[in-house]
């Protein structure tokens, strides 16, 4: 599933930044949809940071954050700014850059 | 603000921009958002930003800025010019700037969200210097980032709501739209006061106008005004009040010109009274106006001249020629000429320059000429526009006012009233030429002084080396008479006179004729009386010799007789 490895590897392959307000619905959904990503695409391969803007507010300023959920996808490649509760799997990994798999349940709902 | 009296009215932040708090009663509504819309290059980011910097300078208010299409460097940089320093307000703390970029290439949506960022980011701008005022500029970018409208509407309708309870005075900054007022109808969700801006270019002049479409809760001036952007921020106009309520005086001071003094009972004008000199080319209404601006400066007050025609020295010099020299007074900061050209500016920007003159001056008399000028910049429709604004300023301001006006020969009173300065005036006076048979003569009358009756008389006048002198009104046959028809009448009367006076002359000497033929024949009466009084006296003496000598004879007989005595008989017939 995972051919390539990073040839210049000094940290993980993926940088990702949730930020997310609180217990809100679409937050704890983000976060939900998010690990099962990393732990079924992502094994060791990812450096997830969850942020709660509530309580990091001036974070909000500097990673440009307007909408909430948002997940920025430092790295690999372009800075990207997935918003929303990640729910839609599929876009969610071809933004990644992730090929989806069969198994996955989330896939078809 | 402290707004607790019996009833309480609805608190209002004022913006401390130039006239806008007089259009809205106080300043735009406190704790509410307000929808600033305009198309391109109205100012409304300047005015917001006015707005918040006003909001710390004037009333310690602390601001927010919240731009989305401007970077807060972008922004600082273009307030510059205006003197308006973001970089330091921002170091003291009572400016945030939050520049919200949002780029449709880097956001994707993928699924379900709110803008509670937003909310976030805001909240904590606000909350970390306590501001009251928050400016959103321009929110409607949000649209070209998201792409679900649906959230989007309901988030920002949420959003307003938030500032609401916030309590923060919020300006939202918004295009334009094709038949709305703004491309996302944001006016739907912004119900408390919404202000439009606009640009338009009419004859080549362009001019900005700010409506206040609605206020919630408030009266509001609901006409268009023009409004300017000046090096000091946003200038609305009118800059002075929209009621007439000035106060008034009852001094009176003087046109500087006595005879035209002596027209009015009370002998001048009203001081902060507003005067309208017409009249035809050559008529003298400059050297008037000048007259009258020499006189406030000999009475020890600050005059401002505008001068559109002529430059300063010209005027000096010209009105040396005439016996005025206004040179001391510039020399003694007592009067001040700004000349310059009517078609230098639009006519919002000659108000405005008015203005700022006027304040920083601080004159008692004004004197503008000629206003007639300023229609080759605007309509005539502007112009009233503009002088009354003008002349409710200076009246409010208690300046005595005087303006001239150039009118064309046949119509000159119809043409006034067109513009409509007549009404606006309370003094009109006006100077003519009095053509007669081979020339001309200038005579002024007045025709309306508010207040004060006035003579009804046309007055010739003429201008001298030692200034304007109003001449006797003769009347001849036909009338009040001028010119050499006045220079013919006065030697008519002259040789009437003369002749008259001759005529007792001889009066005189015949008299005195008579009175010394009267005279003779006394004299020579009284020689012939002396001459019979003589001799009657002399006639008289003789008889008394006589008698005296005839009664001595007696005695000595008498006397004789005695002497013999015994002869007692020769006595008697001495006693017989």
């Amino acid at each position: 599933m995972e051919p390539e490895q990073a040839p210049d590897s000094a940290g993980p392959e993926y940088v990702l930044h949730l930020f997310i307000t609180g217990a809100t619905p679409n937050s704890t959904q983000a976060v939900r949809n998010l690990q099962d990503i990393c732990e079924r695409y992502l094994p060791g391969r990812c450096e997830l940071q969850i942020v709660d803007i509530y309580q990091q507010p001036e974070l909000a300023r500097a990673e440009r954050i307007v909408a909430a959920p948002t997940l920025i996808k430092k790295q690999p490649g372009l800075v990207r700014f997935l918003v929303g509760d990640l729910s839609d799997r599929r876009r969610v990994l071809s933004l990644l850059g992730l090929v989806p798999d069969p198994n996955d349940p989330y896939l078809h709902d | 603000m402290t707004a607790a009296p019996a009833l309480p009215q609805l608190p209002k932040a004022p913006t401390g921009i130039d006239g806008l708090d007089e259009i809205t009663n106080g300043g735009l509504p406190q704790g509410r958002p307000t929808l600033l819309c305009g198309s391109a290059g109205c100012g409304k980011t300047l005015m917001s930003v006015e707005f918040l910097v006003r909001g710390i300078e004037e009333f310690d208010e602390p601001g927010v800025l919240m731009a989305f299409e401007e970077t807060a460097d972008e922004l600082a940089a273009n307030v510059t010019s205006l003197g308006f320093d973001l970089k330091q307000l921002v170091a003291d703390k009572k400016l945030r700037l939050d520049h919200v970029h949002v780029d449709r290439s880097e956001i994707e949506e993928t699924g379900e969200y709110d803008l509670e960022g937003l909310f976030i980011r805001l909240g904590y701008a606000i909350d970390s210097i306590g501001a009251k005022r928050v400016v959103l500029d321009t929110i409607e970018s949000l649209f070209s980032g998201f792409s679900n409208q649906a959230v989007l509407r309901s988030e920002i309708r949420r959003l307003f709501r938030w500032l609401k309870d916030k309590g923060v005075t919020t300006i939202i900054t918004a295009e334009r739209g094709d038949g709305s007022l703004t491309r996302q109808g944001l006016e739907e969700y912004v119900s408390d006061c919404v202000i439009l801006l606009d640009n338009r270019v009419i004859n080549q002049i362009t001019t900005r106008r700010l409506r206040i479409v609605k206020y919630r809760g408030s009266t509001h001036g609901t006409n268009e005004y023009p409004y300017l952007i000046t090096e000091d921020g946003i200038s609305v106009l009118p800059v002075t009040s929209l009621k007439l309520e000035h106060e008034v005086s009852n001094e009176v001071v003087s046109t500087g010109v006595p005879g035209l003094d002596e027209m009015f009972t009370r002998g001048g004008l009203y001081r902060g009274s507003s005067t309208l000199i017409t009249g035809t080319a050559g008529t003298a209404k400059t050297t008037l106006a000048a007259a009258f601006a020499a006189e406030a400066c000999r009475r020890g007050e600050r005059c401002l001249y505008f001068a559109f025609e002529e430059s300063p020295q010209q005027l000096m010099r010209n009105m040396r020629s005439v016996g005025l020299d206004l040179q001391p007074f510039v020399e003694q900061g007592l009067l001040h000429i700004e000349a310059s050209r009517p078609t230098l500016n639009g006519l919002e920007q000659h108000l405005v320059t008015l203005h700022k003159l006027i304040g920083q001056f601080r004159p008692q008399a004004v004197v503008i000429d000629p206003i007639s000028n300023l229609v080759s910049v605007g309509s005539i429709t502007e112009v009233r526009g503009m002088l009354t604004r003008l002349i409710d300023y200076l009246k409010v301001q208690g300046i005595t006012a005087l303006f001239t006006a150039l009118v064309s020969g046949r119509s000159a009173n119809q043409e006034m009233t067109e513009e409509g300065v007549s009404s606006l005036v309370d003094t009109w006076i006006h100077v003519r030429d009095l053509e007669g048979i081979g020339e001309r003569n200038r005579g002024v009358s007045i025709l309306k002084a508010r207040g004060m009756a006035h003579s009804n008389q046309v007055r010739e006048f003429v201008v001298t080396h030692e200034g304007i002198r109003l001449l006797d009104v003769v009347i001849g046959p036909g009338g009040i008479v001028t010119g050499a028809s006045r220079q013919t009448q006065f030697l008519q009367e002259q040789a009437v006179a003369v002749a008259a006076q001759q005529e007792i002359e001889r009066r005189e000497r015949e008299l005195e004729r008579k009175r010394r033929v009267l005279e003779a024949t006394i004299a020579n009466l009284r020689t012939e009386f002396e001459s019979v009084e003589e001799e009657l006296r002399r006639s008289n003496q003789e008889e008394e010799q006589r008698h005296q000598e005839l009664s001595q004879a007696r005695q000595q007989i008498a006397a004789g007789h005695n002497a013999r005595p015994g002869n007692h008989s020769a006595a008697a017939p001495a006693n017989s």
